[in-house]
């Protein structure tokens, strides 16, 4: 039986590089597929405490997070298609219209 | 056995959840991640969520994954610099939340309580699939609604963000 911890820490670890990707990249694909690590880190947490608490709630919540990770995909690579068409660059330090 | 393939699974997922952040190519870094949900999908079945590890690879390897390469081979292009010029800091800050994280992992050890009377939500006769249909049809029908506006509204908003002439007016 693995104990509840080492989930815990396999989530936090997915999770921290997802947030070091996030602030490191300047390529916006790869700081979308970051936020892909995080949400999975979240995911596995999500179902390691379901199965251990033997309640499902955790596995349905996981459910919810997928549908709203698969609406972030397509509003977030939409938006990057469009800054494309207007920057012609996916380098988020080009990105600095809201700057101020 | 279980304790091998959790080693395995977390091992390949640690592996190229580094290897989505390292990678130069994006599309290396999106085929690592379609590895990454593969194994998540593994872990799941280990955890006995078998109908959650089936729609992570058809979801997300099949769909999200898909979407993304599209995109990447849509706007194919090349860059120089691939790390920020804050890479100190935020990998800095990575190491200090992830310490922290550690530390409380180990001194605060999470046991799960003993559970006396089996709880809703779980017979073991009925399937991992019934028991999650017949709590999302019940309990969760109104997030459950909810939730396919999200994707309408994320559906409508894509198609408007796209469109080419969005900024010219007419």
């Amino acid at each position: 039986m693995i104990p509840l911890s080492y989930y815990v820490i396999l989530s936090s670890i997915v999770f921290v590089t997802g947030l070091v990707g996030v602030l490191i990249r300047r390529n916006i694909i790869i700081i979308l597929l970051s936020v892909e690590l995080m949400l999975n880190a979240t995911n596995i947490n999500f179902v390691a405490f379901s199965h251990f608490f033997q309640n499902m709630t955790g596995q349905v919540f996981v459910f919810f997070a997928l549908t709203v990770a698969a609406a972030e995909v397509a509003v977030g690579l939409a938006i990057i298609i469009a800054l494309y068409r207007s920057k012609n660059t996916i380098n988020v330090d080009e990105f600095q219209l809201l700057k101020w | 056995m279980a304790t091998f393939f959790f080693f395995y699974f977390a091992g390949v997922i640690v592996l190229t959840s580094f290897l989505v952040v390292a990678l130069r190519n994006p599309v290396y870094s999106a085929l690592s991640l379609l590895i990454m949900f593969f194994h998540v999908a593994g872990l799941y079945v280990t955890l006995h969520a078998e109908f959650l590890a089936a729609v992570q690879i058809i979801v997300y390897a099949g769909a999200i994954l898909v979407l993304y390469l599209f995109v990447v081979m849509l706007l194919n292009v090349r860059q120089e610099q691939r790390y920020h010029p804050q890479v100190k800091l935020g990998v800095l800050l990575g190491v200090t939340v992830l310490a922290e994280v550690l530390l409380l992992a180990y001194y605060r050890s999470f046991v799960p309580p003993v559970l006396d009377a089996a709880p809703a939500g779980v017979v073991e006769s009925t399937g991992n699939t019934e028991s999650i249909g017949e709590l999302l049809y019940s309990t969760y029908l109104f997030p459950f609604e909810v939730a396919s506006l999200i994707l309408l509204v994320a559906m409508i908003g894509a198609v408007i963000l796209a469109k080419k002439d969005l900024f010219s007016e007419q």
